[in-house]
């Protein structure tokens, strides 16, 4: 399998803290990776650095070849990696469709004049951005949502949008943090078989997730952080009989 | 040289002017994130009363003696510690979780207010401080002429902000000034009541910018219904210069920004005066936006 | 979860017929059009009812509200704390006015070029900034303002006239009329309001008035899934303050006469009041202009007191209604194309 996303000897400080360090490992095109740690492991913050939202002190990360250190987090996701956040940061007063439509933003064209004066490219450019919105809505389950404000659904349903809204732009990559995070046990059912109906899309998924369950059952290759150390890596079932990993994370759970 | 060092009296006495007003707005800042608009007129007002109570002093048409400066200041900056406190209750508590824009309006309102009230209270002409509250005496410190005045208004506002210092650093009180400064929740968590921490701070800033107020009279003679502008914003460029929401910063800022617009308008233009201490902050902004004390902190995702 | 169409869009969903059809992506707005209709003729045939006076004064509330929606763009839809926005109109006013009066160059000529050179001032002064928290942006803004006006009173390279400004500056002329008085400056003003709102409206609704909004809501978050946040913050403040530059234009025109204390901090406290209790729509800034520039006309009689009564007018707004009068409505699209069905990952797999 090619490596579609590549992290070397990847360091990120804050002070006196090292958050990442050192960190090396690739995800694979086509496959599920897990990213898993204990609290405070760096998990987030290897995200950040990906996504352009921190510059690392150290190291490279490479992207199709494409180096992403030193680019805004808009070049990265016109790029193709599209994120999720922990912390769900929606746009909450807009509609579940304008939240997949901003998504949607880094594939449109129109610019200010067209805007303004309702071209008939940017027309046509709107309708099929509506449309594919919808779809993605459509995909993870929000359609009956779309008119509704962002702030209005429930937890789950946010998680879905902030996928809804990564999707439509066309990621190569997916990075999702804690998607299962406020999910109950139905909920995080349907995101498992999400997951997997984006993978299948042809999408790369990387995903930090607490819910072991969830890991050990959509993820094909896992990377094990313990205080911005990368300590294994591995298939799930090589991380489950790891002692490192179970004297590191799971003893402590 | 001579004329340096003047200048070097002149700059200080009004950068301790400006960092009276700046506490109020650092302070401010630091517990709400809010820029209290509505501050340079409380300054304004302190002026004002200054005046208005030390004429009352006097019996029978004559103006009391200089020591009456004392107890006037005193209780000007009662009477503006406690219209601050009032205008934190109904102008800002109402709005403390509706978004920062609306509370900027608020405090514009309250602003705007205030001037006209000042206006219509004690009129659209400036006033005039009595000499009596303007001790022309000259001290000669180092062969050069000095103004006594300057040397008090420095004195004193020194010992206000050394007093100020002591209390946020070394008191319980001021260490849940402090905690509140830095995060709202985990101070009421630990027992804080916030809400009196807020109207504290209201308190002391506007009580500071009444005490300044008084100065500017002692100091330039002159005062009007909207100095409070151009006092106000070069005070919040001083808080800025030095770091918002850091107390030593407003200090260190409202001197510095005395010494540069001083110095500024004596050697290079007195007609872009004013402008210097904009451009200095603009500058400032582009090149460290945490100011000189400020600290940098990452912006959690 | 279903994805049965709901009922009305069942009764909507005949495809390719019914004028909307043509532009399924747009806002309906059914509701909108004859209120826009009615109030067009109301504007039409109100000057008829106004004595010289009022005639006056609503042409200044209009170039009021043509500012006012030029601030709208930058601080009622992208949400960017624009304080200064008078220096903004001050460029645009003194650009028409020396170009007018040493060249003699037409007025309405130089409205564009009144915008660009304000719209490329703001470009040049925002780029360094534009990064900043909300409310160092807001304090920047007020010190650019102060600046332009310490620049105009101190007569930079001997073109502003100074703390006089510039006086004789040329009527406009439309196709040969010449625009003299007030009720010609009217609907000269009005319509350039209703252009402005009828373009503005557009925008709003497309892909670059949906990355304000994000951008307006949540920075970070709009960076992340992929707006150039800093461009299109840009963008929105150089269309303001292009708009602005405009409505100085014919500020000056109006007036003949234009010097630095029309350009003021307050001046742009004004406008920042205006838009924020407007709420952000484009309604809201006109209302907000109405509030602002005419009621005060109102309450003339009251002359000192009426700035008391507006600042607290403005607290008590504030307190009753943070959000303000007509906060901008959701924008709806078209997805009657649904009806022809969908499927959702979490269900089928």
């Amino acid at each position: 399998m090619n490596p579609l996303l590549r992290l070397t000897n990847v360091t990120k400080r804050f002070g006196g803290l090292i958050a990442v360090n050192d960190v090396s490992f690739s995800a694979d095109e086509g496959c599920i990776t897990g990213i898993i740690g204990p609290n405070g492991a760096g998990k987030t913050t290897l995200f950040n650095l990906v996504t352009g939202n921190y510059a690392p002190d150290g190291g490279d990360i490479l992207f199709r070849g494409v180096s992403l250190p030193g680019r805004k987090p808009h070049e990265i996701v016109d790029l193709g990696v599209a994120r999720t956040f922990q912390s769900i940061r929606l746009f909450s007063s807009l509609s579940v469709l304008e939240n997949a439509l901003a998504g949607r933003h880094c594939r449109m064209r129109a610019g200010l004049l067209a805007s303004m004066f309702g071209t008939a490219a940017q027309r046509r450019e709107e309708r099929a951005a509506v449309e594919r919105a919808v779809q993605e809505l459509e995909f993870t389950g929000l359609a009956e949502f779309l008119n509704d404000k962002a702030g209005s659904l429930s937890y789950g349903n946010r998680r879905l949008l902030e996928i809804a809204r990564a999707l439509a732009s066309d990621p190569v990559l997916i990075a999702l943090d804690e998607p299962a995070g406020s999910m109950n046990q139905p909920e995080t059912e349907v995101l498992v078989r999400l997951i997997r109906a984006v993978r299948d899309r042809g999408i790369t998924v990387m995903l930090i997730e607490h819910d072991m369950g969830l890991v050990m059952q959509v993820c094909e290759k896992l990377i094990v952080l313990e205080y911005g150390i990368k300590i294994a890596e591995g298939s799930p079932a090589e991380i489950r009989d790891n002692p490192r990993v179970v004297e590191a994370y799971l003893g402590q759970d | 040289m001579d004329q340096l060092f003047q200048q070097l009296v002149n700059g200080l006495a009004v950068g301790g002017i400006y960092a009276l007003v700046a506490l109020g707005y650092t302070m401010v800042y630091g517990v709400l994130k809010l820029i209290n608009f509505a501050h340079g007129d409380l300054f304004t007002i302190g002026a004002y009363l200054g005046l208005t109570l030390f004429v009352a002093m006097g019996s029978a048409g004559t103006l009391p003696g200089f020591a009456a400066v004392l107890p006037v200041a005193v209780m000007v900056m009662g009477l503006t510690a406690l219209l601050g406190g009032v205008l934190e209750r109904v102008a800002y508590r109402p709005l403390r979780k509706a978004g920062r824009l609306s509370a900027v309006v608020s405090a514009l309102g309250a602003s705007i207010f205030f001037q006209n009230a000042v206006m219509l209270v004690w009129g659209a002409n400036y006033e005039v401080y009595p000499e009596v509250m303007r001790p022309s005496a000259v001290i000669f410190l180092f062969d050069t002429g000095v103004p006594l005045i300057r040397l008090l208004i420095i004195g004193v506002s020194l010992l206000l902000m050394l007093t100020l210092y002591g209390f946020i650093h070394h008191t319980r009180t001021g260490t849940a000034v402090r905690a509140a400064a830095i995060d709202q929740g985990a101070a009421a968590l630990m027992g804080i009541n916030v809400n009196r921490i807020i109207t504290l701070v209201f308190l002391i800033g506007a009580g500071l910018g009444g005490a300044a107020g008084i100065m500017v009279g002692m100091s330039y003679g002159q005062i009007d219904f909207s100095m409070g502008f151009s006092y106000g914003l070069k005070a919040f460029t001083a808080a800025v210069l030095g770091g918002i929401g850091n107390i030593p910063g407003a200090m260190l800022g409202g001197m510095l920004l005395g010494l540069i617009e001083t110095l500024g308008s004596a050697y290079l233009t007195i007609a872009w005066k004013d402008a210097i201490s904009f451009l200095v902050l603009i500058l400032i902004l582009i090149i460290r936006p945490t100011g000189i004390l400020g600290e940098r902190t990452a912006e959690k995702l | 979860m279903t994805n049965a169409p709901r009922p009305e869009n069942t009764r909507r969903s005949a495809p390719s017929s019914g004028p909307l059809r043509t532009k399924p992506g747009a806002v309906l707005q059914h509701a909108k059009i004859p209120a826009l209709i009615a109030l067009t003729a109301l504007a039409a045939v109100l000057p008829l009812a106004l004595n010289p006076y009022w005639t006056a004064v609503f042409v200044s509330i209009g170039l009021g509200a043509l500012l006012s929606l030029s601030l709208n763009v930058i601080l009622g839809r992208a949400g960017i704390f624009n304080m200064g926005h008078a220096a903004f109109y001050a460029v645009g006013a003194y650009v028409t006015a020396i170009l007018n009066t040493r060249y003699q160059i037409p007025v309405l000529w130089l409205l564009p070029v009144a915008g660009a050179a304000s719209g490329l001032c703001a470009l040049l002064a925002a780029r360094p900034i534009i990064h900043l928290r909300g409310d160092y942006l807001l304090i920047v803004t007020v010190g650019i303002v102060e600046i332009v006006r310490i620049a105009l009173v101190n007569d930079v390279g001997g073109l502003t006239g100074g703390a006089n400004g510039i006086f004789g500056i040329a009527r406009p002329e439309i196709f040969g009329i010449r625009i003299r008085r007030d009720i010609q400056f009217y609907y000269l003003v009005w319509g350039a309001v209703g252009l402005t709102v009828a373009l503005f409206s557009r925008l709003d609704r497309s892909r670059v008035g949906r990355a304000l909004s994000c951008i307006k809501e949540d920075d970070t978050a709009a960076e992340g899934c992929g707006i150039d946040v800093a461009r299109y913050k840009l963008l929105a403040f150089g269309l303001g303050a292009f708009w602005a530059g405009m409505a100085g234009a014919l500020f000056a025109a109006k007036m003949t006469i234009i010097s630095p204390g029309s350009f003021t901090f307050w001046d742009s406290v004004l406008l920042f009041a205006a838009v924020t209790l407007g709420g952000g729509s484009q309604a809201g800034a006109v209302l907000g202009a109405f509030l602002v520039f005419g009621l005060p006309e109102i309450f003339r009689d009251f002359a000192s007191a009426r700035m008391l009564v507006f600042g607290l007018a403005l607290m008590a707004m504030m307190v009753v209604r943070p959000q303000g009068l007509l906060p901008p409505a959701p924008r709806r699209y078209d997805t009657r194309f649904r009806a022809r069905g969908g499927r959702a990952a979490g269900d089928g797999a």
